[in-house]
Parts: C-alpha cells; sequence; structure tokens
C-alpha cells in the first residue's frame, strides 16, 4: 500500500472524507470514548488537581531532564539492564537490530510501541531479513493489512469487522466468519505459537521510574506481559520525556493516563520491569536492554514554549476530541503521530517543510487542551508554529509564506492601518459586492471570482456569506448614536 | 461606569445590528458609552496565520487607541478577539514595558456576558421575546474565557425566551478564522454535525456571542433553506417586545 505523507495533508483529508466506513469508525470514536472518558473522570476526586500535580511534576523532570535520565540509567543498570542512548531513528534502529543479530535470533515479537513506529522501526528489520511480529490485537491487524496506525491507542480504528474478516481469510487463511469471538481467537491462537518461537521482545515503555530504574507499561490484552517475559531478550524503546522521578508518582499518572485513553479506571495489565530476574528461579527474561531515544527531544526541550511538547504521555484524549481529526481521521495526517498532538509534534521531528501544513489544520477551538490530561496547551503550541512557519525563525531554515496569502495580509495591515484607510477599503468592498449579491446573499461563486479570489470560492462552495451591510455599525454610531 | 466599546470587524461591517443592540443594552443597565472611531481591528487574523509583525502592529495600534479612552472596562461582542486582546502579550516576548500595557488592557477587556454578569452583576437586562431558542458555545468565550453559565444565565432570564440546551453545544462549529478556507471542507464537514444538533434541538431561533460562529452557521442554514434563524446575544437582549 502507498503510504500518504504529511505533505499532502489537504488532498489526503479530502480524500479520508469521502470514505464512509472511516466516517462512522470515527464517529463511534468520538461518542463512545468521549462518554467514557467523562464517566471513568468522575470517579475520581479532584480531577483538576491531579491533572496540575501530573504537570507540576513533568515540568520538574523536564527542567532537570539530564539529571533524572542520569539517575534511571545508573539504577536501571544497577538492577542488571543494559541501557544503550540513540541520539536519532537511524542510531536506534541499528541497535535494536545488532541486538537481534548478536544473538542469532530470526523470531521477533513485538508490543505495541508508538516509538518504534516514530523510528520505523519495523522496516529497518525486515530490510535486514528479520519479521517482527505485532502482537497487539489492532498493530496485528494492521501489519496484516500493511498500514500504518490511525490512532495512538487504538491502532485500527478505521476498519470494521466485516475488513478484518476478510483480512485474516485472505492472509491467515481462516474459514469465513463475522463472529468476533472466532476471529480474536483465531489471532490469539496464531499469535501464541509466535511468543512460543520467539528469541527476542521488543516493547515501549510508558513511564522510566528515575529512582528505582524501572520500567512501566500499561496494556490490556496481556501481550505486553508476553513480550516481556517469555523470550529470553527483552528490548525496550523508551523516549527520554518517559522519566518520572519516584515510584510514587505513578500514583497520579495511573489514575490520568487509563482514563483519558480508553476511559478505564486503570488498564488490565501494569508491567513493572525493574532490571532482569535475580536468580535462576525468577521468571522473566535473562537480558533487559533499554534504548534512550532522544530523535528530535532535546530540540523541543531547548525552547521555553516548545518544551510542554514532551509533557504528552500518549493517551490519545486529544484525537479523540478533536473535531478536525473525527471528520479525517489518522492516516490523512501522513505521520507517526496524527490529531492535534501529531500537529504540534511532527513538525518538530521531521521539519517544517514536510508537515508544515499540519499546525493549521485546526479551528483552534481548544478541545484538545480541555481533555489533555497534563495540560498541555495545544492551541499555544499550534500557534507558535504557525508564527515560526510563517514568519521564520532563528532556527528554521526558511519561512514558508503562499504569495496570493502574503499579498492579501499586507493588504489587510495597510487599509486596517487607520479608519480612514479602512473605510474606504470597506466602500470598494460594496462596491464590488454588487456584482455577486443574489437576493441578500452570497451564493456559490462561479469559475471567474472563484479564480480571482479562492478563500470566496472556498467559502461559498458549501454555505452562503453574509454580505457587508448598507451601513456600517461605525456610521451608525457617527449619524445616530453617539449624540445621545 | 464609562465603557468603550470594541466593535470587531466583522461587527462593525457585516452585522451592524448587534454593535448598535450592545448600546441599547449598555445604556440600559446605566453605562455611559464610548466609542472610539479610529479602532479598526485587533489582529487575530494575521495572529492566526502566524503572521506575528503585522499582528503587533495591530496590537501597538489597538493598545494606544483604547488607552487614551481611558474608560473603566472595553467590552466586546465577541469571545474570540476579547481572547486575542488577552494574548497580545505573547507578542511582547522581547518587551517588558509594552508587555504591561497589553496586560492592563487585557484586564479591562471584557465580552458582553461576562460584562454583564461578572462585573455589572446583572443576569437580567429586562429583555423579553417569544420562542425556543438554543446557545451554541463559541469555542474563545468558552475555553479562553471560561464563560459558559454567564450567557445561559442571561437567555433564561428574557421573558417569554424558552431555553433548549442542545445535544454538543460546546463543539465547535468549524470557523477557526482563515482555517475555514485553507480546509473548506474539514470546516464544513465540522458545521454539518453543528447543523445536525441544531436542527435536532426543534428550536426558532440559535444564538450565540461571535458573529464570525453566527457567520458560519447561517451561512449554511441559509444554503440549506432552513426556517432556523441566528442570532447574536446582543440583539436577544436588546429585544422587548
Amino acid at each position: 500500500m502507498q503510504q500518504v505523507t504529511s505533505e499532502t495533508f489537504d488532498q489526503n483529508a479530502r480524500a479520508a472524507m469521502q470514505d464512509p466506513v472511516l466516517h462512522s469508525a470515527l464517529r463511534h470514536l468520538a461518542e463512545n470514548f468521549g462518554e467514557r472518558r467523562k464517566n471513568a473522570i468522575e470517579s475520581v476526586d479532584d480531577w483538576e488537581g491531579l491533572r496540575d500535580r501530573a504537570r507540576a511534576t513533568k515540568d520538574e523532570v523536564l527542567l532537570h531532564l539530564d539529571t533524572y535520565l542520569y539517575q534511571f540509567a545508573a539504577n536501571a543498570a544497577d538492577a542488571g539492564a543494559v541501557v544503550h542512548w540513540a541520539r536519532d531513528a537511524p542510531e536506534a534502529c541499528a541497535i535494536v537490530l545488532n541486538l537481534i543479530k548478536d544473538r542469532g535470533a530470526t523470531n521477533v515479537v513485538k508490543s505495541k510501541s508508538m516509538v518504534t513506529e516514530e523510528i520505523h522501526l519495523n522496516k529497518a528489520l525486515e530490510a535486514e531479513g528479520i519479521e517482527p511480529v505485532e502482537t497487539d490485537l489492532g498493530e496485528w491487524i494492521i501489519q496484516l493489512a500493511g498500514e500504518t496506525p490511525s490512532h495512538i491507542v487504538v491502532p485500527a480504528i478505521h476498519k470494521t469487522k466485516t475488513q478484518i474478516a476478510e483480512l485474516f481469510i485472505e492472509k491467515v487463511g481462516i474459514e469465513r466468519t463475522d463472529d468476533v469471538d472466532v476471529l480474536t481467537g483465531s489471532a490469539r491462537r496464531i499469535l501464541r505459537e509466535r511468543f512460543a518461537r520467539a528469541q527476542v521482545g521488543i516493547s515501549g515503555v510508558n513511564f522510566g521510574i528515575a529512582e528505582t530504574g524501572t520500567i512501566l507499561i500499561l496494556e490490556n490484552e496481556g501481550n505486553v506481559r508476553l513480550t516481556t517475559s517469555l523470550p529470553k531478550t527483552h528490548i525496550a524503546v523508551m523516549g527520554i520525556e518517559k522519566i518520572l522521578p519516584r515510584i510514587a508518582d505513578l500514583d497520579v499518572f495511573l489514575k490520568l493516563l487509563p482514563r483519558s485513553g480508553t476511559g478505564q479506571n486503570l488498564t488490565a495489565y501494569q508491567s513493572l520491569i525493574t532490571g532482569v530476574k535475580r536468580d535462576a528461579n525468577d521468571e522473566g527474561p535473562d537480558e533487559v536492554h533499554i534504548v534512550l531515544l532522544d530523535n528530535g527531544r532535546s530540540r523541543m526541550l531547548a525552547h521555553p514554549v516548545t518544551r510542554q511538547s514532551l509533557a504528552c504521555i500518549r493517551c490519545g484524549a486529544c484525537l479523540n476530541a478533536c473535531p478536525v481529526y473525527q471528520q479525517v481521521g489518522g492516516h490523512a495526517y501522513g505521520s507517526v503521530y496524527p490529531g492535534p498532538i501529531g500537529a504540534v509534534i511532527m513538525p518538530q521531528l521531521i521539519g517544517y517543510s514536510k508537515a508544515r501544513q499540519l499546525p493549521f489544520a485546526s479551528s483552534l477551538c481548544g478541545a484538545c487542551r480541555e481533555v489533555c490530561p497534563v495540560k498541555i496547551d495545544i492551541p499555544e503550541l499550534l500557534l507558535h508554529l504557525r508564527a515560526e512557519i510563517t514568519d521564520g525563525s532563528p532556527t528554521t531554515e526558511k519561512r514558508f509564506r503562499k504569495l496570493g496569502e502574503s499579498l492579501a495580509f499586507r493588504l489587510y495591515g495597510f487599509l486596517w492601518s487607520d479608519a480612514r484607510k479602512y473605510r474606504l477599503g470597506m466602500k470598494a468592498g460594496r462596491l464590488f459586492q454588487k456584482l455577486i449579491i443574489r437576493n441578500g446573499k452570497i451564493k456559490k461563486q462561479g469559475n471567474v471570482i472563484s479564480r480571482l479570489m479562492p478563500p470566496l470560492a472556498n467559502w461559498t462552495a458549501r454555505r452562503d456569506a453574509s454580505p457587508l451591510a448598507p451601513k456600517s455599525f461605525r456610521e451608525h454610531w457617527h449619524d445616530e448614536l453617539r449624540t445621545k | 461606569m464609562k465603557v468603550s466599546l470594541f466593535i470587531t470587524c466583522l461587527v462593525d461591517q457585516l452585522y451592524p445590528n448587534i454593535g448598535t443592540s450592545m448600546v441599547e443594552i449598555l445604556r440600559r443597565t446605566g453605562c455611559e458609552i464610548v466609542f472610539d472611531e479610529r479602532q479598526t481591528c485587533c489582529g487575530q487574523p494575521a495572529f492566526n496565520t502566524g503572521y506575528r509583525h503585522e499582528a503587533r502592529k495591530f496590537a501597538i495600534r489597538f493598545i494606544e487607541i483604547f488607552e487614551e479612552t481611558d474608560a473603566d472596562a472595553i467590552v466586546a461582542p465577541s469571545g474570540s478577539c476579547t481572547a486575542m486582546v488577552k494574548h497580545f502579550h505573547d507578542l511582547f516576548h522581547d518587551d517588558k514595558r509594552w508587555r504591561e500595557r497589553a496586560d492592563e488592557i487585557a484586564t479591562k477587556t471584557n465580552e458582553l456576558s461576562g460584562f454583564l454578569v461578572n462585573v455589572l452583576k446583572t443576569v437580567d437586562v429586562d429583555a423579553s421575546t417569544s420562542g425556543r431558542f438554543s446557545w451554541h458555545d463559541a469555542c474563545h468565550g468558552l475555553r479562553e474565557l471560561n464563560l459558559r453559565d454567564e450567557p445561559r444565565l442571561l437567555l433564561k432570564n428574557v421573558k417569554g425566551l424558552e431555553f433548549v440546551e442542545m445535544s454538543n453545544a460546546d463543539v465547535c462549529c468549524g470557523f477557526g478564522g482563515t482555517f475555514s478556507v485553507k480546509f473548506p471542507e474539514i470546516s464544513a464537514g465540522i458545521l454539518d454535525n453543528k447543523i445536525e444538533s441544531i436542527e435536532k434541538a426543534n428550536i426558532d431561533t440559535l444564538v450565540s456571542s461571535d458573529a464570525s460562529c453566527l457567520m458560519q452557521i447561517s451561512g449554511r442554514l441559509s444554503r440549506l433553506g432552513s426556517k432556523i434563524k441566528t442570532m447574536h446575544l446582543a440583539e436577544v437582549l436588546a429585544m422587548q417586545n
């Protein structure tokens, strides 16, 4: 399947909006997850207080990230884990690949992890003849389909039961069925075989605890537990922002994350892994490797505005709440992280030239900020990125401006710069609009006007426009109201 | 109380009745009204599209003009433009003096419903009408200024008005300024969900506090040939019949 990219977001979005299956899946997501989240947050006292505490903890970590990272690495090593540092995606992939090769392993299982999507680990492994098997049901479905996740928590949200059944029939040769239990049962049977053979298990990390060197992974299917305990070698890939100072901090974050993500009070499994087994009778792998990944994160950390991007705990609540995501789904973003947080992170990860449409693909309604468990001011970040993209900044390569838009803003800056010019401009507008008003409204425009004024054409494609009033407020004020 | 009117571009040029209604209401509550005819725009379109340089010029002009008026309060019929004034601060990260001037103006600036309920402490402005009305939360009024109860209280105190809380009242209408013409299909898709809620509420009139949302919603209702009217909160509160 051909992958879409962020550069063509507008086209991707248009195509996505034509897909009725996606449309109903997204509607279902918005309604169900919205409702479940609401009920779940009502089950704890002082939700706002929890959010404040979580954000304060994240801010503290980010201010002293170097200290906490070293503490985490030292404690993880003391517990028997091997810690690796990766500057970027190629380095991280090379580390993982070498670990697998050195062990002569060919059977690799993976649990759901956005950071391994971010570094395109599967592609890197496949290029070397290693076939990593995704073991999260949703991830396995999209792996079979040769697709990418369309949501950071529910990766196959865009697929229907029927589509999944067809996929299983074609790819793994099951009998035709639309019984969900039969479908999940066959997935379980096939994946159990893979687990039994696996020499290496690869996972992501939800939280890394500095004071103990522990990593914590949340899940609902039990596949993380198997991935991290059955194979002899466990490799965990972890963004450097995942650190929490103390085990006690989990009290807050474990209340926030599942409630925000899936509307659960707690996930079915929480795996806390501290190094390797202490003696032969313990369970678990012989080796634990933790790959700490930067990949642009220290760049985000450097700027006081963009720093808060790193507070994200990848719950996906902002996707579910976002009216734009609800219209276009995850694939339209053409990026690993979609939705509001994706529009913030991706331009910083892959550069403005590739992802410059994303920060503009928002009505700035603020629903994302309202649901964010760590109170990331996503609209503020989007505005910051828009300014950097339009105006340029000391750290960006160049500024991106469309000529027409730039001229329009120059004209606006000129006409609105004093009341006299503004009045003259509006007078000209009133003369012009006589050409296009029909029955007091401005309806859908023909070719000539559309070519001359794309914004007007875009507006009137689906809605009527209100014309300028015959007499402005300031004229009313001047003539009738001020004397009172 | 001396109130300086901040009449937003859309109200000035497209919907002047919103402005004249606001004058009517504020005079009814005993305020002294001034309107500085030099004012133009708060610069929000530039700010939201990333043109910070242009936005800053607008902010400076706005601050200078409204400082001179020296009113007790600045009141606007828009949560969005009021929120922009509160964002002026962000445009002067390298200039403490301007930041302070921006903050002072921001503190004085109010959206109409917030001003009536929280500053003047009134929920009843002696308005009366008839029919079923519902409220659409304009995003910036709701999420930047935290005005959820204020407009509802004002509407519920209009004599003869039957208030209906519609589903998803607090979900965006899809306008989003330049977003609506940069991504017209997405904007219209979001709008259609809003229209669905409005139609389901079985109302005569939809009310909101931002001319931009009303332009978006009424534009679609008009295209669909709907009988449902749209009105700004100020227009509803000005009615006495």
